[in-house]
């Protein structure tokens, strides 16, 4: 890791961690003549800086590495990021089965206060969506810019800086909810501090990005680099829009939002659901458009529907939040046009999808016969299934039914595994041997395990977040013959008892697969190396120009 | 069209600055103005603000997580509306930074359950849910009642609720956590609290018990005053609106 740093760049890691430290000491002191939990916070910041900081100093001395790195891709970030990656799959589903469970059996939380469902909900979906998503999205798209340019990252030092202060973020972020720091924002949950220092990772990894494709040697810029900017661009404008806020105090982790009532909770589902369309879509579609026709060995069906489908949802999905408020005191104007955009919306979506399957076409047998590409395969179907839901749950009347229930649940879930999860799977196994120069995954047999493992395990969870959350809706409206409403709210809680129990135990099935595969991909890493590479990836090519 | 973006795709800055044009759109048109067109929030001159017992029961409320399974948002709908209470008003959260409408009703709205169930109730619910609700999957909050509530810097918080945008005055920050304490005793010297947040503040021993104002305390203020800032619900419609 810090053999492949020049000296100049391991003085800078050792700078910045140095500040880091020093930085962690200060939140850390300050909290603490307040009593307030940003203390540990403090600690955890400077501790994190400590550790890398005698990784960086025992690599201190080792030699720089030589000019022929510059003939090559930059690959270690990617390396470290899919492992990171994998392990918060692990951890993040391991924690929704958690929470899951907590709804069937509510006693679980051993009275104390960190195991209450409140606290630990946000655990589980910042572990997955930024955890596991944006991990395998920073580790993936490094990989992509790269290929697609035909050239080497500028320097090695800012990628390691964005994956690890990425990592940071995310730490912080599922500490704190743990000790009740949380800004209630759904998917913006982390208080003031780290929203900024997320700020400050996400520049530099723009600035990486756009360097790297200012270096290429393609006049083109591929359309996996279209997704993953606009990822990159908007999550930004999203994050920063949403996250403003006032602190009660530099020394304190609370702070008030800058918003309230209505235009607080339009705001909010403007973030909350781009962070759906530019986290957890675009950047995945990124990923899609790059190894599934990689894996395929096919081009990409149709540059024409590529150019529609980007824009469209580029341009559609922005104006869909408001359907998240159907029937709320947000002025019906502005759901109106969240619906509508919301039933535009299916067009680009479809022909992305569309376009992805197509792409299938004269190797439907490669995906009958690899899992890895089935993986890629069936996550396009579930991005067509899920964005036709999500279209069909944004009509108000049918939100009238859905909305509050876990029918949203069941559809966020569709997206989720069946999407956002099986594309990152299916990537990850096409890059693993890739990177790491194998000739193939250590178990062909295991990845087809995976495979079905998630498959049963999203459609327990799917269906039975269906029943539920229909049966839940329609319970709620249901009047008897004297005009008075049948039945109370706990009669509802009782009949979901059933499904809850069945949700956790799709959920198991899912995270069962992900301990699978991340013993497979273990196991391929520990794998001696072939002598000659394998082939697959984009060959390394001769005339990469010297980084500066 | 497709030639355009043929040429445009070679440009990395012009791609970057297309893409964040084409996607600000949508959020400009629907957000900014409902800052400005003013029917989008009625008005209330008579709306009260969060006292600072309150304020701190609504902070330990966003702490626990309660937003995840409860909403606090009465749908334009008939059974929204026969099983919750009339349907909420935008003002009703005007001076809730953040707004804690939720998205998922794992338990019941809470928008107006002020006053609903007895302080005892809600005590003993908290403690233990299922002791009162046999059937219910909430889960228990027993630490509150032992946890003494942290007042000191209830001042600064009022600050910066009023750097937001809440009319919190002088008076109400330099008094914040004496009124916060004034108003779990009701033995004690109140009287700058009512003056200060209005006749209708409720001042009682919200958990029972007088040694100390916990957690319990504030939570339970906060819950029996949810729906019950702003009368604009129970007003009729004005004529010809």
């Amino acid at each position: 890791m810090i053999s492949g740093l020049t000296l100049s760049e391991r003085q800078a890691a050792i700078a910045i961690l140095i500040l880091g430290t020093m930085i962690g000491i200060v939140m850390a002191a300050a909290a603490a003549m307040r009593a307030d939990a940003m203390e540990i916070h403090g600690y955890i910041v400077a501790l994190y800086s400590l550790g890398l900081l005698a990784v960086v100093l025992r690599g201190y001395f080792a030699p720089e590495p030589d000019d022929t790195r510059l003939a090559s891709y930059y690959d270690d970030p990617s390396k470290a990021g899919i492992i990171l990656s994998m392990a918060w799959a692990v951890f993040g589903m391991f924690m929704g089965v958690w929470v899951a469970l907590l709804l069937a059996f509510p006693d679980m939380t051993f009275d104390t206060a960190w195991a209450s469902f409140g606290r630990m909900r946000p655990v589980h979906t910042t572990g997955v969506i930024f955890g596991f998503g944006g991990n395998a999205l920073i580790a993936t798209s490094y990989h992509v810019m790269q290929r697609t340019s035909r050239a080497r990252m500028p320097g090695q030092f800012s990628p390691w800086f964005v994956l690890l202060g990425y990592n940071l973020f995310c730490i912080l972020a599922v500490s704190g909810y743990f000790m009740g720091i949380t800004q209630s924002k759904e998917y913006a949950e982390p208080e003031w501090y780290a929203d900024i220092w997320l700020v400050v990772v996400w520049v530099t990894y723009l600035v990486l990005y756009l360097r790297t494709l200012a270096r290429r040697k393609e006049p083109h810029i591929y359309v996996a680099n279209w997704y993953y900017l606009a990822f990159i661009l908007v999550v930004a404008i999203l994050h920063i829009v949403n996250n403003l806020a006032v602190p009660v105090s530099f020394a304190g982790a609370k702070s008030y939002s800058a918003f309230s009532g209505v235009q607080d909770a339009m705001t909010q589902w403007w973030y909350g659901h781009n962070a759906v369309a530019f986290f957890l879509t675009a950047g995945f579609l990124g990923m899609m458009y790059y190894y599934l026709p990689k894996r395929a060995g096919r081009p990409i069906y149709s540059y024409r529907m590529s150019i529609i489908g980007f824009w469209g949802i580029t341009f559609f999905y922005m104006w869909a939040g408001s359907h998240h408020l159907h029937y709320t005191a947000l002025p019906q104007w502005v759901q109106t046009l969240g619906m509508t955009f919301s039933l535009m919306l299916l067009i680009p979506s479809w022909i992305a999808a569309a376009n992805a399957l197509l792409t299938l076409n004269g190797a439907w047998d490669k995906v009958r016969d690899d899992a890895t590409l089935r993986f890629m395969m069936m996550a396009a179907v579930f991005y067509g299934l899920s964005t036709f839901e999500g279209s069909f749950m944004a009509i108000r009347p049918v939100n009238s039914l859905s909305h509050y229930t876990d029918w949203t649940i069941g559809h966020v879930h569709s997206g989720a595994l069946g999407w956002v999860a099986m594309i990152t799977f299916g990537s990850i196994y096409a890059l693993v041997p890739w990177l790491w120069k194998r000739e193939r995954m250590h178990s062909p047999a295991l990845v087809e395990v995976h495979f079905w493992l998630a498959l049963a395990g999203t459609l327990i969870y799917v269906f039975a977040m269906w029943n539920s959350g229909v049966l839940q809706g329609l319970m709620w409206r249901t009047y008897n013959d004297s005009g008075t409403l049948t039945y109370s709210f706990l009669d509802t809680v009782v009949a979901m008892h059933p499904y809850y129990i069945a949700r956790a135990i799709g959920g198991l099935f899912f995270l069962t697969g992900a301990v699978v595969g991340s013993y497979n991909i273990w196991m391929t890493i520990r794998q001696p190396a072939p002598t000659v590479a394998p082939p697959g990836d984009e060959p390394v090519l001769a005339h990469l120009e010297p980084a500066e | 069209m497709f030639g355009i973006h043929y040429r445009l795709e070679r440009k990395s800055i012009t791609l970057v600055l297309a893409i964040m044009v084409v996607a600000s759109i949508g959020g400009l048109i629907e957000i900014a103005p409902l800052f400005t067109i003013d029917e989008t929030v009625e008005t209330d001159p008579n709306m009260r603000v969060y006292t600072p017992l309150e304020l701190a029961g609504r902070n330990i409320y966003i702490r626990e997580g309660c937003y995840a399974c409860h909403s606090q948002m009465i749908r334009t709908l008939q059974d929204d509306v026969d099983r919750y209470g009339h349907y909420s008003l935008a003002v009703e959260s005007k001076y809730d930074h953040p707004m804690l409408w939720g998205s998922k009703r794992t338990g019941p709205d809470l928008a107006r359950v002020g006053g609903k169930y007895s302080d005892a109730w809600q005590v003993a619910h908290l403690t233990n849910p299922r002791s009162v609700v046999p059937q219910s999957v909430m889960p228990k909050y027993r630490w509150l009642n032992t946890t003494e509530l942290q007042t000191t810097y209830l001042g600064e918080h009022l600050k910066a609720q009023r750097d937001v945008g809440v009319p919190y005055t002088d008076a109400m920050i330099a008094n914040a956590p004496a009124d916060a304490v004034a108003q779990a005793s009701p033995d004690g010297d109140t009287q700058g609290l009512v003056k200060r947040y209005g006749p209708a503040t409720q001042v009682r021993l919200f958990d029972g018990d007088k040694r100390t104002v916990s957690e319990m305390d504030a939570l339970v203020a906060y819950l029996q005053v949810l729906g019950k800032l702003s009368k604009a619900a129970q007003a009729p419609e004005p004529a010809g609106k």
